[in-house]
């Protein structure tokens, strides 16, 4: 056991980790923020994404370790200062692009990253970013749209919700 | 102007808010104190005698607490299968046993033997690796063609041969059909699979075992779609624990699509685990760990034949279908590839005789079950993919043919030859519609567009009908159900007006929590907002049987109003009394208790506070309190029906198919939310285009499945998908259930496949290469194959 | 997964002395080697992570003009820092795995694995790039030696990758619908010597060069230069996804799309 540090939704913490100890690991058994999640062994669900030092990065790809002295970013930390849902948090409810939520943190946490990169992104776009994100509900047709309202963009041409 | 509150309204979802901030509430997510973890020994065989397990080593890791095997519950039942099913020559059904751990016998790859409780998961791990097994392997059972040809080899050990049952529905229309066949002037035969699914909710299975020493109460936190379900299992079949004292728990949980409706053995080993150790134990699966032992879907081999007029006329259907059950009986497996399967083979059409024969085939995989839309996928893919087949033998447009032949509404209430009664529908509108929203008429000019890219454009329809909201009891009873199929709710009216209604519909992912509270909201005129939906807990919700079969809404939301009437039924008394008026004077609306023709009203919130505050009320006729409960037994199933059409595009040069359009136009009765409903639609065509385009399970010859992560299993992507223009203004409400509502939950898992696989046979044979057939999943390697053969 | 030490050096030197023992394996980004420890398919007794030695990271361009790419740089930095420098390895790198992935994943680890269905042993093998380690350099057509296997001896660890910038260059990846890892992939680049194909995701022997291919591209840069040849399907894989018959189709199709796109 090793003792790391990092800061987690602007919280310095620090815990207990072995080596093997994954970051998503750390976050939900460590520090009770349970709404990274963990649905696939092979990097390619989606639903532990979080963000380290402000890029989207999979959480059960990553050792803890490799986090110490980190900035992360999870669901947790993603609405706004007075606990109102956020711009993206939001059109992911407005547009019904979750159902059973258990990508949704995934897929918010992607959603972020890619707006960070490309704010006004074209529907092809959105796609082509999701390809690390498996969602089993929607069919993908309002989780795009709502990562497109989010940007600010028209989307009364994608057909209702 | 769309409504903004109650029923028919898009009410935004109030589960969302905990799910997009991270605070949802998943088994996984659970921490009791103490808590110890589960890992299972799984086989990696196919089919193996267990000679001996040695657990002394593994006893003896670090953090060991537990070891169990097969041996521990050899004195306890097995978990059965729902449905009895009678061959056809009026034998019943074989069911061998399925014990919470396989003990003498492994039976699949992925097949639990063993058990390790430890203080962490790494340690339950190293402890299982640390067993020693003694296999003795026996031949494996995987194709289902040699299941059949060889008893010699048997899936298992206790079977005399691998057929489960061998029914024929309906028996007695065998020599018509037969005879229609004979004297019919075309008939088109097609030999199709149905691929096997795995279902692949994202949450993967979980559960935590509690047991309370001085109580002697059980807990279950488990990823169930139907919590009193899995009680009345665990309970009376398998571990016989007392059902009093045993309270199951399905908090969140994240997406079911039929893989969370079954009890499964690592549910028992939990509860008996918790009891021997005093703590709680937990079990998580991962991935691979769900590939190998989540019930799968589908994996039908079906011979389909039409019999038809020159014209296109309909005359008879045929069916022989081998369904795969895997090596142990799951909850539905037998009542899938029957009863909702055969019972659905006339589709929406009014052909005179049909036929269908199902063997059921027990091999060395997985379990089969029901999983999203649940043999009526089966029945229109078959249906839809030799309809399209016999226009094109026949030189007719595959849409007229479809309408030729569609029952009209002067036809309805409607019994079709395989004994189902459909109460309403218009399919000539949403066919109609169809052509509308999808542009068929623009079609040539996209496909000329298309042409000068290079690429090979299509349009394919499928016209659909399914039956849900499976009912009656007694009637499911008769064909063999060992359960009722009713549904029940309870409306609790609190002292300060607002209310709690415990449902045991079970919603993971379907937003019952929002649309049940406009239900709620409309009856009584009331805010959305004081109405809170309480499901998922068996200690807090009455007997119901959870949610699956498109049910939650067409059952559970009638009890929920039949409870309502209660409600507004005992309002009126005291309104009556505390107005001095007669309860036949009173009416109510819009959230008050009026005396007809004045202006005398009391409140709905100060009728509550009367109920439970009785000073000025008929004590001596009425009990006091608020809080109604009402069970519901559907009169029939309700039968949502649609049209769909897929556009593609085929890439000539390496087969690869692009989805270009997906339109639907569905009849689910009355809605009550349009945007989810939409959304359900939206996921049920994903799985949909998944299943014909991307998804394929795989054994190979020894059982090993091929096909056991994200790395071979192809699961639908966003960039794999269309958007979907889906409308459902052509509605005729269900006739026999208060709201008017059929469901909506399965219909884009059913209507879906047989139009994407239309579409592509379209694009290749307006392109000049006409292909007959291809099977499911249309991959570009197979499609590439197919037009180059 | 079982357990394991994990060591964050920062120097190369410090890397490889910590390598040398016995039970130490490195790790780069770690998307492929994760998955693999949770599998328990390993069992080191202690990762050097290779993420932390700051002159590891990051591209340059070299004297003779080539882009020089630190061992440990993730595919995201080598998609946004070739943009301009070579695109054809921009785009290369901008469709490995996903976002999240490109931005942990690293082009050292990627080539010391040599997956025969990933993205970089093309780039690699197509440029004719030289593999620097800390201990020598390694021309791609001496480095790749068959499905998960190179000229690395054990402890060595590829510092940088030197990819001479060809005149032209395109790569075509046709993925394999679960993974999204190549099915084929075809990365074509036109020096002024000649032309050289890689070929990826196609192969039991990994990585190869389609040497026809690369005659007939000399002599004429063209997607017609290539029509009448047929690629072997001989030794290439077979699986869920494809038969070797429609790989070697692939191949075809996808050297004639890669020389369409670069010319």
């Amino acid at each position: 056991m090793t003792q790391v540090s990092m800061t987690v939704n602007g919280k310095a913490v620090s815990g207990d980790v072995e080596g093997r100890t994954l970051l998503v690991d750390f976050l939900r058994g460590g520090l009770h923020l349970t709404g990274t999640h963990v649905g696939c062994d092979t990097s390619q669900c989606g639903a532990c994404v979080v963000h380290v030092n402000g890029i989207a990065v999979k959480s059960c790809t990553m050792f803890a370790s490799e986090a110490a002295g980190a900035e992360v970013r999870t669901i947790e930390g993603m609405a706004n200062k007075d606990g109102s849902l956020s711009v993206i948090q939001a059109a992911f409810q407005e547009h019904h692009g979750l159902q059973c939520g258990f990508c949704t943190p995934g897929m918010v946490m992607s959603a972020a990253a890619l707006l960070k990169e490309n704010p006004k992104p074209t529907e092809h776009e959105v796609r082509a970013y999701l390809e690390g994100n498996i969602c089993r509900c929607t069919g993908y047709h309002n989780i795009v749209k709502a990562i497109m309202a989010a940007s600010g963009q028209d989307v009364a041409a994608i057909a209702a919700e | 102007m769309p409504k903004d509150h109650g029923i028919g309204a898009s009410s935004k979802r109030r589960e969302d808010v905990r799910f997009l901030t991270g605070k949802g509430n998943y088994t996984a997510d659970i921490t009791l104190y103490g808590q110890t973890y589960a890992a299972f020994a799984r086989s990696n065989v196919a089919h193996a005698k267990i000679k001996s397990i040695d657990t002394s080593a593994a006893e003896a890791m670090p953090g060991v607490l537990a070891v169990f095997t097969g041996a521990d519950f050899a004195d306890v039942g097995g978990n059965p299968a729902g449905w009895l099913i009678q061959s056809r020559n009026g034998e019943t059904m074989k069911e061998p046993k399925r014990p919470v751990l396989a003990h003498g016998e492994v039976c699949h790859v992925g097949d639990a033997y063993a058990a390790v409780i430890a203080e962490t998961v790494a340690q339950a791990r190293n402890a299982v690796e640390a067993l020693v097994v003694d296999f003795e392997e026996l031949p494996a059972v995987v194709d289902m063609a040699d299941a059949v040809a060889d008893n010699s080899k048997r899936a298992r050990t206790e079977l005399t041969d691998n057929i489960c049952f061998d029914w024929g529905w309906i028996e007695d229309n065998r020599a018509a059909v037969d005879a229609a066949f004979a004297s019919a002037p075309h008939v088109t035969t097609l030999e199709l699979v149905n691929n096997r699914l795995v279902p692949n909710a994202m949450e993967p299975r979980a559960s935590i075992g509690v047991y309370d020493a001085s109580t002697e109460d059980y807990k279950l936190y488990t990823t169930s779609q139907n919590p009193h379900l899995t009680r009345l299992l665990v309970a009376a079949f398998v571990m016989g624990i007392p059902e009093h004292k045993l309270n199951v728990i399905a908090p969140d949980v994240g997406g079911g699509f039929g893989s969370k409706i079954y009890h499964y053995g690592e549910e028992a080993l939990v509860l008996a685990a918790a009891k021997r150790i005093g703590r709680p134990v937990k079990w998580v699966a991962d991935r691979t760990e769900s590939f190998l032992s989540d019930a799968h879907g589908r994996d039908h081999v079906t011979k389909i034949q039409l019999a038809c007029e020159k014209d296109g006329t309909f005359l008879a259907v045929r069916t022989e279908t081998l369904a795969n059950v895997g090596a142990y009986l799951s909850n539905f497996s037998t009542a899938t590839p029957t009863f909702l399967h055969g019972t659905l083979m006339a589709g929406p059409y009014k052909t005179p005789l049909v036929y269908v024969n199902v063997k059921a085939v027990f091999t060395n995989t997985a379990p089969v079950d029901a999983y999203r839309g649940a043999g009526r996928p089966e029945a229109t893919y078959s249906l839809e993919r030799v309809i399209d087949m016999a226009a094109r033998e026949l030189n007719l447009d595959p849409w007229e043919v479809r309408r030729k032949n569609l029952i009209t509404t002067d036809m309805f209430p409607y019994t079709t030859p395989v004994a189902l009664q459909y109460d309403t529908g218009n399919y000539q509108a949403t066919l109609d519609k169809l052509i509308e929203l999808s542009d068929k008429a623009g079609f040539e000019a996209r496909a000329a567009e298309s042409a000068k890219r290079g690429k090979m454009r299509g349009l394919g329809l499928s016209t659909w009908i399914e039956a849900c909201g499976i009912a009656p009891s007694a009637l499911v009873g008769a064909l063999g159900a060992r359960v009722g199929l009713f549904d029940a709710a309870t409306v609790r009216v609190n002292p300060t007006g607002n209310i709690s209604v415990m449902v045991g519909a079970h919603s993971h992912g379907q937003g019952h929590e929002t649309v049940f509270a406009q239900v709620v909201s409309s009856m009584l005129g009331i805010p959305e907002a004081n109405i809170d939906i309480v499901h998922g807990d068996t200690a807090k919700i009455p007997f119901g049987m959870g949610s699956y079969g498109s049910r939650s809404l067409a059952v559970c939301g009638t009890a929920m109003t039949k409870a309502v009437d209660k409600i507004i039924a005992k309002g009126k008394k005291i309104a009556a009394h505390m107005l001095e008026a007669s309860e036949g004077d009173i009416e109510f609306a819009d959230g008050k208790f009026s005396v007809a023709g004045t202006d005398k009203a009391k409140t709905f919130g100060e009728i509550a506070f009367s109920a439970y505050v009785p000073h000025n009320y008929p004590l001596e006729t009425l009990e006091p309190g608020l809080e109604e409960t009402a069970f519901y037994d559907p009169a029939n199933f309700t039968y949502p029906a649609g049209a769909y059409s897929c556009e593609v595009e085929v890439d000539p040069d390496t087969g690869k198919v692009e989805i270009m359009a997906f339109t639907c136009a569905d009849d689910f009765g009355n809605v009550m939310n349009p945007m989810i409903v939409n959304g359900q639609v939206h996921g049920g065509v994903a799985q949909g285009i998944g299943q014909a385009l991307l998804e394929n399970t795989s054994y190979d010859g020894n059982g090993q499945l091929v096909t056991a992560s994200y790395m071979d299993y192809a699961m639908p992507r966003a960039d794999d998908l269309p958007n979907y223009t889906v409308d459902h203004s052509c509605n005729t409400p269900c006739t026999h259930n208060p709201l008017g509502v059929k469901g909506c939950g399965e219909a884009g898992a059913i209507g879906s496949p047989p139009a994407v696989v239309n579409a592509v046979i379209d694009a290749l044979a307006r392109a000049g290469k006409p292909v007959k057939h291809i099977d499911m999943p249309l991959s570009p390697a197979r499609v590439w194959a197919a037009m180059n053969a | 997964m079982y357990a394991f030490e994990i060591e964050r050096p920062s120097t190369i030197g410090d890397a490889a002395s910590a390598l040398g023992h016995d039970g130490a394996q490195a790790l780069g980004g770690g998307q492929t080697l994760i998955p693999t420890l949770k599998q328990r398919l390993a069992a080191p007794e202690k990762l050097i992570s290779l993420t932390a030695i700051p002159e590891m990271q990051g591209v340059c361009i070299g004297d003779a003009g080539e882009v020089c790419i630190g061992g440990a740089t993730t595919h995201a930095t080598v998609a946004r820092e070739t943009a301009k420098s070579y695109p054809a390895l921009s785009g290369l790198a901008s469709h490995i795995g996903d976002p999240a992935v490109r931005n942990r994943g690293t082009i050292g680890g990627s080539l010391a694995n040599n997956d025969p269905s990933a993205c970089y042993p093309a780039a690699a093998l197509g440029s004719g790039a030289t593999i620097v380690t800390n201990t020598r350099k390694i021309a791609a057509d001496d480095y790749f030696q068959g499905m998960f296997t190179t000229a690395l001896e054990p402890g060595e660890i590829i510092t940088e990758v030197r990819f001479p910038v060809p005149q032209k260059a395109n790569y075509q990846k046709f993925v394999q619908p679960a993974s999204r890892f190549a099915l084929v992939g075809v990365f074509v680049a036109k020096y002024a010597d000649g032309v050289r194909v890689a070929v990826t995701g196609a192969s039991e022997d990994g990585v190869f060069r389609w040497d026809a291919a690369e005659a007939a591209l000399s002599r004429d840069f063209s997607a017609a230069a290539i029509e009448g040849l047929t690629a072997s399907a001989t030794n290439l894989i077979s699986d869920l996804h494809g038969t070797p018959a429609y790989r070697a189709h692939l191949i075809k199709v996808l050297t004639k799309r890669a020389v369409m796109a670069a010319a």
